[in-house]
């Protein structure tokens, strides 16, 4: 302890002074071009102030269209996340087995499942990891009613695409900690504010891959479809949204996978299940317990994974038998 | 149902973002390539003014680049003209609003694709039923006349099959299968053949021939290869670099090509299946010798009548059964082997 303690310091020391030294050429230049000519910090402080006062003022004068907003989905989270934890775990197993097997039509996957949840509840991680599901299946449901629409839109026309392209990419390159902070200002701590960081994080697949899915379309079955009449209706519900299925499959797929690990990052604003259980064993440096809980994700991650691949190797199923 | 023709006037396409400002132009004698270097935009149609029969077949024939595919997707619109007219009826297409278009298209016309372009995610009979469901027609009804189209095209058995599972002939079936049962009155067939391997060509040749027959549909078929033209065509119209070099029906073409490119075309065909007796019979002289055939009739299938019957003479007969001229083996060998000489020409002028 002690000489880590030592080495820290050293390690201080150095950059202290190196903090004052700069290079031996800034003799011979102004000032600016040597250290940065930053806003001077009163004016940046000020400035933040003006923002987050603002930000704050307008969360208090509209706080009842947001408690609005986040009613029905508070309603519906809880709704899922009782019925999930309070059902018996037999049954809920039993459903879960049912609609796996019927997902994917295949017993490996199955067994899998089965293998993979009853080792989770014997480590104890049973009504956490219910917690974990019902949060992430709102979050792939909502994810998938917001993408899919905006999905459509884009495909449809180049200016949606031209707005909507650069906001998923900040969305995706944004550190997922710092949308926390809106979110959280906005909606203040709790489940829900942590479910809409979680579709927020979630929803950019769905959306780019309903875009290509109907971008990548033959255009001749499309010429085909206008040249019998087709109004743009029929198109997109005849046409065009029955072949992009196996792309938008691919979006729910890695929709779930990003609300997976959100779910992690979103337990700091106060969603519970698996993910705090993570932030909880980081902090008290629980290795094991960590781990179990990690390892509880990831079986449910494969299990999800797997199952909405297969599902959706089915539904193309008509383009597998090719004639030679 | 009665069938219109298609009458196609002073078709212009220029494709290009100031396409309209080049038309006249071009009208008055601005060539392709003069286009496209000085003003970066390419003539794909000039001045097309072609009169398609109502119930016959229009084969209109080009090689790749001579726009025929540009041409057929002006009758149904799917290209927008830069100027001229088509009209269908009495109405003219390219001026329907996008409801009237979706109206004419949905009913008025029925088109096949070279690609197929079948919908890989139904089922044969749901291919079919395609058009009818766009019509808003129920399921109950529309699959009767899927399933009955389906077996006049030599596909039953296979209506629960997928596409994919189905070779290209196959395929092209069911294209065809779509393309009838929306029970239309114009055929647009675009390259419908020119994917499929020559014997199964012929075969699909054939079985358009014997629906034509019976169903008298108003055809534009398009193709690049002269033979399926002559076979197909009750009147072929040559393009070549977006204009029509030459219109008139199969004997027509062989017998006195417009011009050089024409010639070359002409010069590998089978002249035996395309000139007809009463084309270069000799005037009746009385007496009616040999075996008798028909006016229309070609010189390979008469050559095969006269040497089944051992006979050097034929009398030529018009529909009435009057004998009209004469035959012999002479001329006819003569006629199928001379290339486009002044003495064809002549008789095919008269």
């Amino acid at each position: 302890m002690s000489a880590r303690g030592f080495g820290e310091t050293n390690e201080q020391d150095e950059n202290r002074q190196n903090k004052g030294k700069s290079m031996a050429i800034c003799e011979f230049l102004p000032r600016a071009f040597c250290r940065f000519p930053a806003l001077s910090d009163s004016y940046i402080r000020q400035a933040r102030q003006v923002i987050d006062d603002g930000f704050r003022g307008l969360v208090r004068e509209y706080g009842y269209i947001i408690d609005a907003l986040k009613a029905p989905l508070q309603w519906f989270l809880n709704y899922l996340e009782r019925l999930f934890t309070t059902s018996p775990w037999t049954v809920v197993l039993i459903v879960m087995l049912l609609v796996v097997y019927f997902g994917s039509r295949s017993i490996r996957i199955t067994v899998g499942t089965a293998i993979g949840m009853l080792l989770i509840g014997l480590v104890g991680l049973w009504e956490d990891t219910m917690t974990t599901l019902a949060i992430v299946t709102v979050s792939t449901l909502i994810a998938i009613v917001i993408g899919l629409p905006i999905g459509i839109l884009m495909a449809r026309s180049e200016r949606v695409q031209g707005v909507i392209n650069p906001i998923l990419d900040v969305m995706q390159t944004m550190p997922s900690f710092v949308y926390l902070i809106p979110v959280v200002v906005i909606f203040g701590i709790g489940k829900v504010p942590g479910l809409i960081a979680v579709v927020i994080y979630a929803v950019p697949p769905m959306i780019r891959l309903t875009n290509l899915g109907i971008r990548l379309v033959d255009k001749e079955v499309l010429e085909a479809a206008d040249a019998f009449g087709s109004s743009r209706g029929q198109k997109l519900w005849n046409v065009q949204m029955p072949l992009a299925l196996p792309t938008i499959m691919a979006g729910i797929n890695q929709t779930i996978m990003m609300s997976l690990a959100m779910v992690v990052v979103a337990s700091m604003v106060g969603v519970g299940g698996l993910g705090r259980n993570t932030l909880q064993a980081i902090n008290n440096q629980f290795f094991t317990y960590g781990f179990l809980n990690g390892f509880a994700l990831v079986a449910i991650a494969i299990i999800f994974d797997r199952t909405s691949q297969a599902f959706g190797m089915r539904l193309q199923r008509h383009s597998e038998v090719v004639h030679g | 149902m009665a069938s219109h023709g298609i009458e196609i006037k002073g078709l212009y396409k220029i494709f290009g973002p100031n396409s309209r400002q080049h038309v006249e132009a071009v009208r008055n004698g601005l060539s392709k390539a003069e286009l496209n270097e000085r003003h970066g935009h390419v003539l794909g149609l000039k001045d097309i003014n072609i009169s398609m029969p109502a119930g016959g077949i229009t084969v209109v024939m080009g090689l790749s680049g001579s726009g025929k595919s540009t041409l057929i997707r002006h009758i149904n619109r799917l290209i927008e003209p830069t100027y001229g007219e088509v009209i269908y009826d009495g109405v003219n297409v390219c001026g329907m609003n996008e409801r009237a278009l979706r109206e004419f298209r949905r009913h008025k016309t029925a088109m096949v694709f070279q690609k197929f372009a079948l919908l890989p995610h139904r089922t044969v009979i749901e291919n079919a039923v395609y058009g009818l469901d766009i019509q808003g027609i129920s399921r109950s009804e529309s699959l009767k006349k899927g399933q009955y189209w389906i077996e006049r095209v030599g596909l039953s058995g296979f209506e629960n099959h997928y596409p994919n599972q189905l070779s290209g002939g196959m395929q092209q079936r069911v294209g065809l299968a779509r393309a009838l049962t929306n029970d239309a009155d114009i055929l647009l067939m675009d390259e419908a053949y020119s994917a499929l391997d020559p014997l199964i060509r012929v075969d699909m040749q054939t079985v358009l021939l014997d629906l034509q027959a019976e169903l008298k549909k108003t055809v534009v078929f398009i193709t690049h290869d002269l033979d399926e033209a002559l076979r197909l065509g009750d009147k072929i119209t040559i393009l070549r670099d977006g204009q029509v070099v030459q219109q008139g029906s199969g004997q027509d073409i062989v017998l006195s090509p417009a011009d050089d490119y024409i010639t070359a075309f002409v010069k590998e065909v089978n002249r035996g299946r395309v000139i007809q007796a009463k084309t270069v019979m000799k005037p009746f002289d009385g007496l009616p010798d040999g075996a008798r055939i028909g006016a229309t009739t070609t010189l390979e299938a008469a050559a095969k009548v006269m040497t089944e019957g051992g006979q050097t003479k034929a009398t030529v007969i018009d529909e009435a059964g009057t004998p009209i001229g004469t035959l012999d083996l002479q001329t006819m060998m003569a006629a199928m082997v001379t290339p486009a000489g002044s003495e064809a020409s002549k008789m095919a002028a008269e």
